[in-house]
């Protein structure tokens, strides 16, 4: 384990540059932080942290320097590896189907928490793997209120699938690193960096740790598989609809939300026509439609099939949970419903019918 | 073959047949290249040029290898509207197979009862050709079809020949008969309450609206059939055919790739849910 300290980190961004990457990382645009493109570590929110709650994200300033500490922006990585709008293919007169060229520059990711490396996993095993980002990941050491990926099993510390990790510490500020892969172990060669020292390992573990206890939001501790698959029925859906706009900002800023839907294009002529792909939302009547009308066509169903899917469906899908327990969800809900409350609902609706059962 | 499935393989329209007012049997001949063969129950996705693509089960005889497909399509939507009005020799672009097959070899040694109400027919023709060109697999064939009127009926002459046939039992119902119709009147439904079935070895397939499918499930399970042994093919909005753009979920099942066609043992209780 070594130890970079911030310029160290600067030098890092510099050196994937130098190789020919497209460095995605977090920084402070539009009074939110975001994830862009980097073109040096200096563009990193140093000093900046964020003030959440149900429907509200406001950043603020820290009384320290700290790159790393900030939970769950309005973007995460999904835009990175599964773009909200791309084109397919293209044909012309000739009749002949062109895929479309993809931009194959490698991306390394810079940031990533363990809520959104689990996302990215979730994400390959749906849409399968495609060329594989350089990850290094950053364990967090300050989970926001909306936070509860410590009730999903995928943070604070950030999981299998990075190739470098960092975990930030303070006073004097600087980042342990730990490797991961022998892709990450490379990228580190170049940098400036020193032996990590026992207190600094034993320290940069015991804010990990402790960051554990610190979630804003915890999930109900019950198998919200089973739970969710068995509450098709119940009340509580009437009253989270009478909330839900069913606007779909939920599905936008969930980390593993995938659904797309496919536009058929021409130009005047009709000579040139053009597939795009693009995101959506079960939110959207359109979503389930069918001759004859939408499946779903009530709010309710609505939020129910999101959630369903999210914490149960998934698992039979996919081979797990389609929630990662980064809080966005509840963060940019205008109304501000919370996963975790709901869940927590359905709970006690669950446990009261099987009592009087 | 095309390595990308989300590309489509231009192919030509040979032969366009209509079956009633609103529907149409399409003939496609590769323009090159083939995508893989289908078997029976499998979809494919249709594409016409700057209009859409939409899901299309097959509906020919899949002994026949030349390389064709054969499509019926009925109008409900404009992809379907333009696909049922393509001349010979439009372009379409297709991709597949997708989804999962009626597996009709599995039926060997039992009854089988084909249950198909208005367009549903389409998605099983192909079984009871299957089962026709080899006769000596299974025991009885029964086919019940049911539509909204006598015009409404899909493959009448085919239709015909297959009620005249001695090893085959053919029983038609329309829910508003014309003058001269000789059938049956009333739901599909109906026919399964007095036809003579044998519970213990008869595998059923049904195709049609969904309530149509539920229904004439509740009857064949009042008639002691198990509800492992009832297939059904299932609708829902599909895009990608992959199991990746979400939106023919139906609970647990993503439909075009855990279907279209299913077992009513794992979908039976599915489909009493509203709205799932």
């Amino acid at each position: 384990m070594e130890i970079l300290d911030r310029d160290g980190l600067n030098h890092l961004v510099d050196s994937l540059l130098a190789t020919g990457h497209r460095v995605i990382g977090p920084t402070v645009r539009d009074s939110a932080i975001v994830l862009d493109e980097l073109s040096g570590g200096a563009q990193l929110p140093d000093g900046w942290g964020v003030e959440v709650a149900p429907g509200s994200y406001r950043l603020r300033r820290r009384e320290d320097m700290a790159v790393f500490a900030h939970s769950a922006g309005p973007q995460s990585w999904k835009q990175f590896v599964h773009p909200a709008r791309r084109k397919l293919w293209q044909t012309d007169r000739d009749g002949e189907y062109v895929p479309a060229e993809e931009d194959r520059t490698p991306l390394a990711f810079l940031g990533v928490r363990g809520c959104d490396l689990a996302a990215l996993g979730i994400l390959g095993q749906v849409l399968g793997d495609g060329p594989r980002p350089l990850v290094i990941a950053a364990n967090c050491t300050e989970p926001g209120g909306l936070c509860f990926c410590s009730s999903m099993g995928t943070g604070p510390a950030a999981g299998p699938g990075y190739d470098l990790v960092l975990t930030e510490l303070l006073d004097p500020h600087r980042f342990l690193v730990e490797v991961g892969t022998p892709r990450g172990a490379r990228a580190l060669l170049p940098v400036p960096r020193r032996s990590a020292r026992g207190p600094e390992v034993a320290s940069a573990r015991s804010q990990v740790a402790s960051a554990t206890g610190r979630m804003g939001r915890v999930m109900p501790e019950v198998d919200l598989r089973t739970l969710l698959r068995d509450s098709s029925a119940a009340q509580r859906w009437n009253d989270v609809a009478q909330r839900c706009l069913t606007c779909g900002n939920c599905t936008m800023v969930c980390p593993t939300c995938f659904c797309t839907s496919t536009e058929d294009v021409t130009d005047l002529t009709g000579q040139h026509a053009e597939r795009w792909q693009h995101w959506v939302s079960c939110f959207e009547i359109d979503f389930s439609h069918l001759h004859g009308g939408s499946v779903r066509t009530s709010a309710a169903s609505r939020y129910r099939q999101w959630l369903t899917h999210k914490l149960s469906s998934w698992y039979d899908q996919f081979g797990s949970s389609g929630c990662v327990g980064c809080g966005r969800c509840i963060g940019w809900c205008p109304v501000g419903i919370d996963i975790t409350e709901e869940a927590a609902a359905l709970a006690a609706e669950r446990s009261g019918s099987d009592a009087r059962a | 073959m095309s390595g990308d499935p989300l590309l489509p393989l231009p192919y030509v329209v040979t032969d366009r047949a209509p079956e009633t007012d609103d529907t149409v049997t399409l003939r496609l001949k590769p323009v090159r290249l083939t995508i893989p063969r289908l078997r029976p129950g499998q979809f494919t996705m249709l594409y016409v040029r700057g209009v859409g693509e939409i899901p299309i089960s097959i509906s020919g005889n899949l002994s026949v290898v030349d390389g064709s497909l054969t499509h019926t399509v009925r109008e409900v939507g404009a992809v379907s509207r333009a696909l049922c009005a393509a001349p010979v020799g439009t372009v379409i672009g297709v991709r597949g197979p997708f989804g999962t097959g009626w597996d009709l070899p599995s039926a060997c040694d039992t009854d089988v009862l084909v249950v198909a109400g208005g367009l549903g027919l389409a998605p099983l023709r192909p079984v009871v050709l299957a089962a026709l060109a080899q006769r000596w697999r299974y025991r009885r064939l029964i086919l019940v079809v049911g539509a909204r009127t006598p015009d409404d009926l899909l493959y009448r002459r085919e239709l015909d020949e297959w009620a005249r046939r001695e090893d085959m039992a053919v029983v038609l119902t329309v829910d508003r008969p014309t003058q001269g119709w000789r059938g049956q009147v009333g739901f599909v439904t109906e026919p399964l309450s007095w036809l003579a079935l044998d519970p213990s070895a008869t595998t059923a397939f049904l195709c049609g609206p969904e309530p149509m499918m539920r229904f004439c499930a509740s009857a064949l399970l009042r008639r002691g059939i198990l509800a492992g042994q009832i297939r059904l093919s299932l609708e829902r909005n599909m895009q990608c055919g992959l199991g990746q753009c979400g939106h023919c979920q139906l609970g647990p099942l993503l439909v075009c790739w855990d279907g279209p066609v299913v077992n009513y043992a794992a979908v039976g209780a599915l489909l009493t849910i509203k709205e799932l």
